[in-house]
């Protein structure tokens, strides 16, 4: 047995993807975790964790996409995370690519706040994670699966 | 104290003056906005840019009432602190979000009572005004701290003994 703590990378950009992935700490117990948000300032609410803040993007602006793509995967690079775990939004699903290209696990938990369908990162990340979550009962299907949600 | 927020992502103009024209009519209630930027100028409440975590914690904890878009984040955080909400979802047909998730999260969270929803200035009064009367608030639901048991122990299996 390798009694290494496992490293985690937790990202999600601000708002509440952000709110969602801190109510979610429980499950990195034991573990490492190196937190990553779109915020300098959300460092100090994270204490006594490593916390990189990075250029927040969406799909409606593709050179910050890009710029933020590589400041995540510089991180990811660099820290070596074993899993990588996300809320979203567009930086999230930026962690799950680089996270999938560094060979890192990676789980995508979509916003309590798609109701109705699985975000569009969400549609993504479905076919590239290896967890899809869904904090709906009846959007599960497939390899989106549901079991319970952050409230 | 009411506090409103409206997120950091857009402005949300038509919120701001709602609460604003809103403001004249529940005298004795400072009402204090946290907003990203708009063009709209408000008369007479109190309205900041981005808020440091620390500084926005604080108008939240002391709030008798919290007026918000329809984001998760205010919405989890006034479950959690136990605090009474109206949300007001951004529409996007009026250019205030890019497609209308909003509506749908919050008709959703209306159905399961977690927040009371506004969806004109009409109704946003007349809540507001019956909301400050009540002595229990309405008597807001409460989560708690961290995510149910069951999201925690599938995703912390997954991480480590998943594939």
């Amino acid at each position: 047995m390798d009694a290494k703590k496992i490293k985690i990378l937790a990202i999600a950009s601000v708002g509440g993807h952000w709110v969602q992935l801190l109510r979610l700490r429980p499950a990195f117990e034991d573990s490492e975790v190196v937190f990553v948000s779109t915020r300098p300032s959300f460092a100090t609410m994270v204490e006594g964790n490593k916390f990189y803040s990075v250029t927040d993007a969406s799909r409606w602006n593709k050179f910050k996409l890009v710029v933020s793509f590589f400041e995540i995967f510089r991180i990811i690079r660099k820290e070596r995370p074993g899993v990588i775990v996300t809320t979203g939004a567009a930086p999230g699903l930026l962690g799950i690519f680089a996270g999938k290209v560094l060979g890192c696990k990676t789980v995508w938990v979509d916003s309590i706040a798609n109701v109705e369908k699985l975000s569009m990162s969400g549609k993504i990340a479905a076919k590239v994670a290896g967890r899809v979550y869904t904090q709906w009962e009846d959007l599960a299907g497939g390899k989106v699966v549901y079991e319970g949600n952050i409230l | 104290m009411i506090f409103v927020t409206t997120g950091t992502q857009a402005p949300f103009d038509r919120l701001i003056q709602m609460v604003d024209e809103m403001a004249p009519e529940i005298e004795g209630h400072e009402v204090i906005a946290q907003a990203f930027k708009g063009t709209y100028i408000a008369k007479h409440i109190q309205v900041l840019d981005f808020l440091e975590p620390k500084k926005f914690k604080e108008l939240f904890d002391n709030a008798d009432l919290i007026i918000s878009h329809a984001g998760m984040g205010t919405v989890i955080s006034a479950l959690t602190t136990g605090k009474t909400l109206i949300i007001v979802p951004r529409n996007a047909k009026l250019g205030e979000h890019r497609n209308d998730h909003q509506l749908a999260t919050a008709r959703k969270l209306d159905e399961l009572n977690y927040v009371h929803v506004a969806f004109d200035s009409g109704t946003l009064v007349k809540l507001t005004k019956r909301l400050l009367n009540e002595d229990n608030s309405g008597n807001p639901p409460k989560v708690a701290e961290f995510a149910s048991g069951r999201l925690i122990s599938s995703l912390r299996k997954y991480i480590h003994d998943g594939a």
